[in-house]
């Protein structure tokens, strides 16, 4: 199966389409307001203003409108919220890049290898996925300190374990099929067989995988920057802002909530696309 | 049975012992521990001293060997801040963790259990197109923001829940719901999928047939068989309670396991860490066997074919 099989198996029934195309459009206008961040921010979101700390929703100082209020320092909140989301995304997107094809191709070669290698991986599986993740990204990032990078590379080293198993299943499902057998007999060494011919054929639940973990990832990321061990000020975080509006509760309860319904928003719509996903690309998961 | 009980119980020592490679191996990432372990400032010598004192200057192997020496005696090492012994340390929060993942779990269970039967027997009806969305929602909920919002309107708003500490059993109110919502969902969509499975079986067919009436048939027959799935996850839940106290005890000050692992990380009291990581690990080790030999009492099938094997 290639491109164009998977486009078709993607495709909809008519009546469910407008219904359907709801989370992957909200999806896209998330990736849109993250990517024009630089533009659409009303201010600088680092910019400090002592005179406009706290302010609520909807209060103008000094010309500006600050839509979404301002945080503790006087910075603008919508703009902090909308720099956030580059953030959020950003982690996300890289570390299920990283994890997905260090998970993909383990499993691949698992399933297609078997013995010796296939015994060696599927156990280190097992006991990785017996750690609780959140503690293991935990562990990870407090011994080889915060950051961008390090939480990118974190989550994308502990969170392989979840393609291995599903590319693993996969593979040994497509591997005896004939056309793998000629292919080999036609001479087409490993490599060839299982990027042109696997990797095709065990994508579509591989994407599934991809698209729940991404909501997870998103989850991490905020998880972690709350706890002070993700991303560090002042870089704006959702996390992060939500750490200092949690201290304002009593005062200033936009601080918390907004980046909060944001963060809320952008996994409800990942797992609602994710689950569509499911439906669509792996019948079998699903008893309806 | 004996051999099914024996085979399983080794696997959990294999994964115990592969896990807490892994977390040597993790704490080893930096190049050097002692520097994870030591206050920040100190002088060159005092790290020197510490690392002799410590034995990281020993082959990595014998490392190895000593700290799985020291674990399987049970020995955690002792603070390096506090000058305690480790495990002391953790068992001074250890019931405060145990008592919020028990109130979650009574959440979870509580609220998880009840929706998913009604949605999986009222499939298709308007219960269950209002019923699901609290589902989906509980799902997709960062504990750390419905916790704030928790916060905000029992404490802030309402005053009637004290926002944080653990003073009185009331201060469990908030925290176990916090932490009990995510696995509610799952509970809820697992029971629900094993309800609308069941039901479709010949077995029901023929109660309904013989005048059984519905509820009847749900609580004695259909809850059994849906459980398999309901207790193997049930045990992963419990470990992921465990592990999402970290943040729920975070925003609640609950003085707990997650907000020792927290502090200790700000302190630099990294064995206290590592132990918390590898006590985690072990009991969701643990919680996995049992969910195993669990099956055997739910369903005798099963252990018939694994002994047979």
């Amino acid at each position: 199966m290639s491109g164009a099989a998977l486009t078709a198996e993607l495709a909809v029934p008519a009546r469910g389409r407008v219904a359907a195309a709801v989370p992957a459009g909200l999806l896209l206008l998330f990736v849109l307001l993250a990517v024009g961040a630089p533009s659409l921010a009303p201010v600088d979101p680092a910019r400090q203003s002592l005179l406009a700390r706290l302010r609520p929703p909807g209060t103008q100082v000094g010309g500006i409108t600050h839509w979404l209020g301002t945080d503790e320092l006087g910075r603008d909140l919508l703009s902090r919220v909308l720099y956030g989301a580059r953030v959020s995304l950003l982690v996300a997107f890289l570390s299920v890049c990283v994890s997905g094809s260090v998970g993909t191709l383990l499993g691949m070669l698992a399933g297609f290898r078997r013995g010796l290698t296939e015994g060696l991986i599927m156990r280190v599986v097992d006991m990785v996925l017996s750690i609780p993740p959140i503690l293991l990204a935990i562990i990870t990032v407090a011994v080889l300190g915060p950051g961008l990078q390090n939480l990118i590379l974190v989550l994308g080293f502990t969170r392989w374990p979840r393609y291995t198993r599903v590319a693993y299943g996969q593979t040994l499902r497509v591997a005896p099929l004939p056309f793998i057998t000629a292919s080999r007999l036609g001479g087409a060494r490993s490599g060839r067989l299982l990027v042109r011919h696997v990797l095709p054929n065990i994508l579509p639940a591989l994407v599934v995988v991809a698209t729940l973990e991404f909501g997870l990832m998103v989850l991490f990321e905020a998880g972690l920057s709350f706890l002070g061990l993700g991303i560090q000020p002042p870089t704006p975080s959702w996390g992060g802002i939500l750490a200092v509006g949690r201290n304002y509760i009593a005062s200033a309860w936009w601080i918390a909530t907004l980046p909060g319904l944001c963060l809320f928003l952008l996994v409800l719509t990942v797992n609602l696309l994710g689950d569509q996903l499911r439906d669509r690309l792996d019948p079998r998961a699903t008893v309806r | 049975m004996a051999r099914f009980l024996v085979s399983r119980a080794l696997q959990a020592l294999v994964s115990i012992l592969g896990v807490s490679t892994i977390i040597f191996v993790v704490m080893h990432l930096s190049g050097d521990p002692t520097l994870l372990l030591v206050p920040e400032g100190a002088s060159r010598e005092d790290v020197e001293v510490l690392r002799h004192q410590l034995g990281f200057d020993r082959p990595l192997a014998v490392q190895y060997a000593d700290y799985l020496a020291g674990l399987a005696r049970g020995d955690l090492g002792t603070s390096l801040v506090q000058r305690v012994p480790v495990s002391s340390i953790v068992a001074a929060r250890l019931p405060y963790t145990l008592l919020l993942a028990g109130g979650a779990l009574v959440v979870a269970l509580g609220i998880g259990l009840p929706v998913g039967v009604i949605t999986g027997v009222w499939r298709g009806t308007r219960v269950e197109a209002l019923l699901m969305p609290v589902v989906l929602v509980g799902q997709s909920m960062p504990t750390f923001w419905s916790g704030i919002l928790l916060i905000l309107l029992c404490a802030v708003t309402w005053n009637v829940l004290p926002a944080s500490g653990a003073d009185s059993w009331s201060s469990l109110v908030m925290p176990a719901i916090t932490l009990g919502a995510l696995s509610m969902a799952t509970f809820a969509r697992l029971t629900r999928t094993g309800v609308v499975e069941e039901l479709g079986r010949d077995y029901v067919r023929a109660s309904r047939a013989k005048g059984v009436a519905t509820p009847a048939i749900v609580l004695r027959h259909v809850l059994r068989n849906a459980s398999i799935p309901i207790i193997t996850v049930a045990a992963l839940e419990i470990a992921n309670l465990l592990a999402g106290a970290v943040i729920v005890e975070t925003v609640f000050a609950w003085p707990g396991l997650g907000q020792l692992a927290i502090q200790s990380i700000a302190g630099r009291d990294f064995l206290v860490v590592q132990a918390l990581v590898l006590l985690a690990s072990f009991t969701c080790v643990a919680l996995n066997l049992l969910a195993d030999l669990l099956y055997g009492v739910v369903d005798p099938r099963i252990t018939r074919l694994a002994g047979a094997r």
